[in-house]
């Protein structure tokens, strides 16, 4: 009796290895261009850096690298990425959360299918529409509405505008984070003569709340990334936050990180001078910003997450 | 008939062996003639109570007195109706979006299916344990008083939880460490946690829907145990599918079949010794089911 033949097949294992290298191979690719990309913004920096001291670009107070007197204090265009950041969050926050709870909890199955869709739409909007859409209608609408002085470039409007891009981001993650609370605990909850809202509030939420709170990291990386409708909405003008009048900020023009980016690429400065590598610098200040957030958000969602299923 | 209001004074005893009278609770009432005896006094009623969920009948014609201060355990195979008929008196079917109730479900002679009935209101006279242990992801403390919380009792609330603790037979084990989380316990722990959590409100009511079914032997003698000592403070209306828990529990079996039927219900002994119907002693002897 002959044994049967469970011996290698050539072209069987030689066709495995080829589609393994492939696979690989795609998966490095996507992570050498970031090494690349790290790696080009470092080099570049370290040009800066050995032309403009470090101390001076981190607590320098003012930014102007083209006009005379130059100076690359970056604290400016931090200042006015936070003021972004801090108005779109005061938009987006709230209003996602509760879109969340909603959608959660509130909202019929048949509700949700319309909703989830529509509100996700929002996210699809290419952002160079936001921006002109900041300028040409929401400036005009807050000049029409409130009695204040309103610059035409001013972070007010911008922020309003960034808030709306990211409420999709806040609901989407916190909702699907609400979904994910087991029924069990709503039950317990409705079996203890708790009304929805406190169901809501009391179990949901806290149950929720790593995945609340990752998606309000993600979503303020993404506000503190944006570039386009700052560009086209906020000004071009650095501006150091003042303390004494925090709300002053929102209704003059201001320049963000990324705008500055913008200008210095997009300028003619020529040549390899400070005022063209400061693109760099700025950049990696902006990635080491968004880095640490992204870490704190996954750092939050991991150690929540068992206290809480 | 028509009750306006949930209060005890108004209803009309359908049970005619005993009337409490008006002024004594049934603490003193019991208190005088010693635990073991118990008032036949019906607490819960449905007439004609009928469940659909979408176009599946769940369950059908259902009548029954369920008296108060006693063990009533609700048996039959999966899929006949327990669960749902539990969940028609607290109204967690309204959770159901398909869910459909017609018929009546009367609590203390009110139908609880009126139209000016709030479930909230209902729930907070009626506690509920689950199948599985659902201890909320927070301390054991907040666990018990969320019922409290949540219904506005905010006077005494360390006294309560320890109250409600004791009588879940879990205080001691839990004593020295009542704010680390519930979820930090046993599930054994966990089912006696969510038993004090829901008589930490001193509701009328305690429903448990096969309340061990997720727990070892051990775990479950002592809910077992508990139970009975419930029985002698609350209404305790239990579904299981261990024939042999509701022989050892139980003051009255109901026996559900399929369909949704309630086939038989007497008191526990009559039930398991001398069944009227031959389908509910097939079902008792294993041979359908």
């Amino acid at each position: 009796m002959s044994q049967p033949d469970f011996s290698h097949d050539g072209i069987r294992t030689a066709r495995g290895t080829a589609f393994r290298y492939l696979f690989m191979l795609c998966a490095l690719l996507s992570i050498l261009t970031t090494v690349a990309i790290i790696l080009t913004l470092l080099l570049d920096a370290v040009d800066f850096f050995a032309q403009v001291s470090l101390v001076d670009f981190l607590t320098g107070t003012r930014w102007s690298p083209t006009n005379e007197p130059i100076a690359f204090g970056v604290l400016p265009l931090i200042s006015g990425t936070l003021v972004i950041t801090i108005g779109s969050a005061m938009v987006a926050l709230p209003i996602g959360l509760l879109t969340a709870i909603y959608l959660s909890e509130y909202a019929s199955d048949r509700q949700r299918a319309y909703l989830k869709p529509a509100l996700e739409v929002l996210a699809g909007v290419p952002t160079v529409v936001y921006g002109y859409f900041a300028l040409v209608y929401v400036t005009p609408a807050i000049d029409a509405i409130l009695p204040v002085d309103l610059s035409t470039f001013n972070a007010l409007s911008a922020s309003i505008m960034v808030g709306i891009m990211i409420i999709p981001m806040v609901s989407s993650i916190s909702e699907d984070a609400m979904s994910a609370v087991p029924d069990s605990l709503r039950q317990a909850s409705y079996g203890l003569g708790a009304t929805k809202f406190t169901v809501s509030t009391s179990v949901v939420v806290p149950a929720a709340l790593s995945g609340i709170f990752s998606s309000f990291i993600l979503a303020l990386s993404r506000a503190i990334g944006e570039t386009m409708i700052v560009a086209i909405a906020a000004g071009q003008t650095p501006r150091m936050i003042d303390l004494t009048d925090p709300a002053g900020m929102f209704l003059d023009s201001i320049q963000p990180m990324t705008s500055a980016m913008v200008q210095i690429g997009t300028g003619d400065i020529v040549g390899q001078g400070p005022a063209y590598k400061s693109l760099f610098a700025v950049g990696l200040t902006l990635f080491v910003i968004t880095f640490v957030m992204n870490l704190i958000s996954e750092l939050v969602a991991s150690r929540y997450r068992e206290v809480y299923r | 008939m028509t009750n306006e209001q949930m209060t005890p004074s108004e209803t009309e005893p359908t049970d005619d062996q005993t009337t409490p009278t008006p002024g004594t609770d049934g603490l003193a009432d019991t208190a005088d003639s010693g635990w073991e005896t118990t008032t036949d006094r019906t607490l819960l009623e449905a007439r004609d109570l009928s469940v659909y969920y979408g176009e599946e009948q769940a369950l059908s014609d259902v009548d029954i007195e369920i008296p108060e201060k006693q063990v009533t355990a609700v048996i039959g195979p999966s899929g006949c109706g327990k669960s749902t008929f539990l969940r028609c008196i607290n109204r967690m079917n309204d959770l159901v979006d398909s869910a459909r109730v017609e018929g009546e479900l009367r609590f203390d002679g009110k139908n609880v299916y009126d139209d000016d009935v709030d479930p909230v209101a209902l729930r907070r006279k009626i506690g509920m344990v689950f199948q599985s242990p659902n201890p909320f992801p927070k301390s054991i403390r907040d666990n018990v008083a969320y019922g409290l919380k949540v219904q506005g009792k905010k006077d005494n609330v360390d006294e309560k939880v320890h109250t409600a603790l004791e009588r879940a037979a879990l205080l001691d084990e839990v004593e020295d460490q009542l704010d680390s989380s519930g979820l930090d316990l046993s599930g054994g722990q966990q089912q006696r946690l969510c038993i004090a959590r829901a008589i930490a409100p001193d509701p009328d009511v305690i429903l448990m829907d096969e309340p061990a079914s997720a727990l070892d032997p051990i775990a479950t003698s002592k809910i077992e145990d508990l139970i009975e000592d419930l029985a002698e403070e609350y209404t305790v209306v239990i579904v299981t599918h261990n024939m042999q828990q509701a022989a050892r529990i139980s003051d009255k079996t109901a026996v559900f079949l399929t369909g949704g039927e309630l086939v038989e219900f007497d008191d526990t002994d009559k039930i398991f010794e001398n069944p009227e119907h031959d389908r509910v002693e097939d079902y008792i002897t294993g041979k359908f089911g």
